[in-house]
């Protein structure tokens, strides 16, 4: 079975109907804001833990949804 | 040399040290190989591997194995001919049977679009010292007599480049071969010893915490995959990392001799015959950033679907095992290697879906940049600043995913 995301208008449907949405989080000890646009534009946080994330229902309803993911087991939680 | 030549790996373990010139993270291919040329290029041997496993137990050991030059840009054909040079000569070097087999890569081309990738990838190998030539769907189908050059009426084959060089090598042995050497020469390699923190004084990196008390070196490298976006953080850095699954197959044995490397960047599959004649295979990363080793049907499903249409003789075959490694995706497809702008802390990472071909290049070329504290001109365009200074090395021929 594959990984499936709840979505608010569509019920559970499987991973791969959705594209995956980054939301950028510079830290805030970056103060200097060229380092900031720098951080904005190429790094991740990429933690091995929960995350909050943004997903598009590409091949269902066409909307934004919002989850939160544990990147090590891919658990969903609200 | 083969098989009945072959002796016992001689492996030599020792204490873990309070203090060392020089401590690698990751016991897998890169680690092992920068401490292999560190000891045999450039006499350092105070070098201890940290391994949080067994060695070759993270990406080394969970790759297809696939050596090759044929990329897109300059720099990166550059670099990649030289690992696919050392790979070639890793064999009489070290004494070891690596199972080194030159193949050949056939990359076809489906569609306007793709003969132009692959015309240009011929030429732009040519340039810079890798063979890859363009040829023809009846030399394609000389290459690899197990083709339907229709493409299943859906992905007609109109066009291939041919790299020559493409070939493949048993990974553990890969890892094995640097392991030995470096040991035999007096290098200190842990397993079962995870890095917990940094030591600093300042901003400074002066050794790592470890799981077996802390240890002291005048220069800390990651050669980690997976989890290096938390190494580099205990070290304060930031890296344009995220991490993604990438799932390969292998199906049971194929009796007939499938000779090349076929891909299809176009389809996005790429498959290989190993030494036992399982037909392996890969494709694209999983979409969403994880750390998760699992695996799933759809990639089975697609895959297959994809591999089908170029070579049906797949259809009689049954997948007999699946697994996951966890890949360090760059923005821009090429590797991380060198400073990082932390003293004391260097890295070699970045490396994606496309390091097991790299391994002796980085390895040599880490080695040299310790050794002497610059930066060695062949990995230079590859420094992490690239991304602050606008100089990304953004490469369609890396794409191809393996």
């Amino acid at each position: 079975m594959s990984i499936q995301i709840s979505c608010p208008h569509c019920g559970k449907r499987p991973i791969e109907e959705f594209t995956y949405g980054e939301i950028p989080r510079v830290p805030d000890h970056i103060t200097d804001p060229d380092a900031r646009n720098v951080d904005r534009v190429f790094m991740y946080t990429n933690p091995a833990g929960v995350q909050t994330e943004r997903w598009f229902h590409l091949y269902g309803c066409r909307r934004w949804l919002t989850v939160r993911r544990d990147t090590r087991d891919n658990q969903m939680s609200e | 040399m083969n098989e009945f030549q072959e002796r016992k790996i001689n492996l030599t373990w020792r204490e873990p040290k309070r203090s060392y010139d020089v401590v690698i993270v990751g016991g897998g291919g890169h680690g092992l190989a920068a401490a292999y040329y560190l000891a045999t290029r450039h006499g350092i041997t105070n070098v201890a591997v940290l391994e949080r496993n067994y060695i070759g137990s993270g990406n080394s050991g969970r790759n297809t194995t696939i050596i090759r030059a044929n990329y897109g840009i300059p720099e990166s054909v550059k670099f990649y001919q030289r690992s696919v040079d050392l790979y070639q000569s890793l064999e009489a070097e070290t004494d070891r049977w690596i199972m080194h087999k030159q193949k050949g890569l056939i990359n076809v081309a489906h569609n306007e679009a793709g003969l132009r990738t692959e015309r240009a990838r011929a030429a732009v190998n040519a340039a810079f010292g890798s063979k890859t030539d363009f040829i023809t769907p009846a030399e394609v189908k000389k290459l690899c007599p197990q083709i339907d050059l229709s493409g299943g009426g859906e992905y007609p084959v109109l066009g291939a480049s041919y790299h020559h060089s493409g070939s493949t090598a048993r990974h553990d042995r890969v890892v094995w071969a640097y392991a030995e050497g470096a040991m035999q020469r007096g290098v200190d390699v842990h397993q079962r010893i995870s890095v917990t923190g940094m030591l600093k004084d300042g901003d400074k990196v002066t050794g790592v915490q470890t799981t077996a008390g802390p240890i002291s070196a005048k220069v800390v490298m990651s050669a980690v995959g997976g989890q290096v976006t938390q190494l580099a953080d205990m070290a304060g850095v930031r890296l344009p990392i995220r991490s993604h699954p990438l799932q390969a197959f292998v199906t049971n044995h194929y009796s007939l001799s499938f000779e090349p490397i076929l891909a299809s960047p176009a389809l996005l599959f790429y498959v290989s015959q190993t030494a036992r004649g399982e037909m392996l295979m890969g494709a694209e990363i999983d979409r969403q950033p994880s750390y998760s080793y699992g695996t799933g049907h759809h990639l089975l499903q697609t895959t297959s679907y994809r591999a089908i249409t170029l070579l049906p003789f797949l259809r009689d075959l049954r997948i007999l095992r699946q697994w996951t490694g966890v890949c360090d995706m760059s923005p821009d497809y090429s590797p991380i290697m060198g400073f990082t702008g932390v003293e004391g802390f260097i890295i070699t990472s970045g490396w994606g879906t496309w390091g097991f071909k790299g391994i002796p290049a980085s390895g040599e070329q880490m080695a040299e940049l310790i050794a002497t504290g610059k930066t060695p001109e062949l990995i230079a365009p590859f420094a992490l600043d690239r991304f602050a200074r606008d100089r990304t090395m953004a490469d369609r021929g890396s794409a191809g995913t393996h």
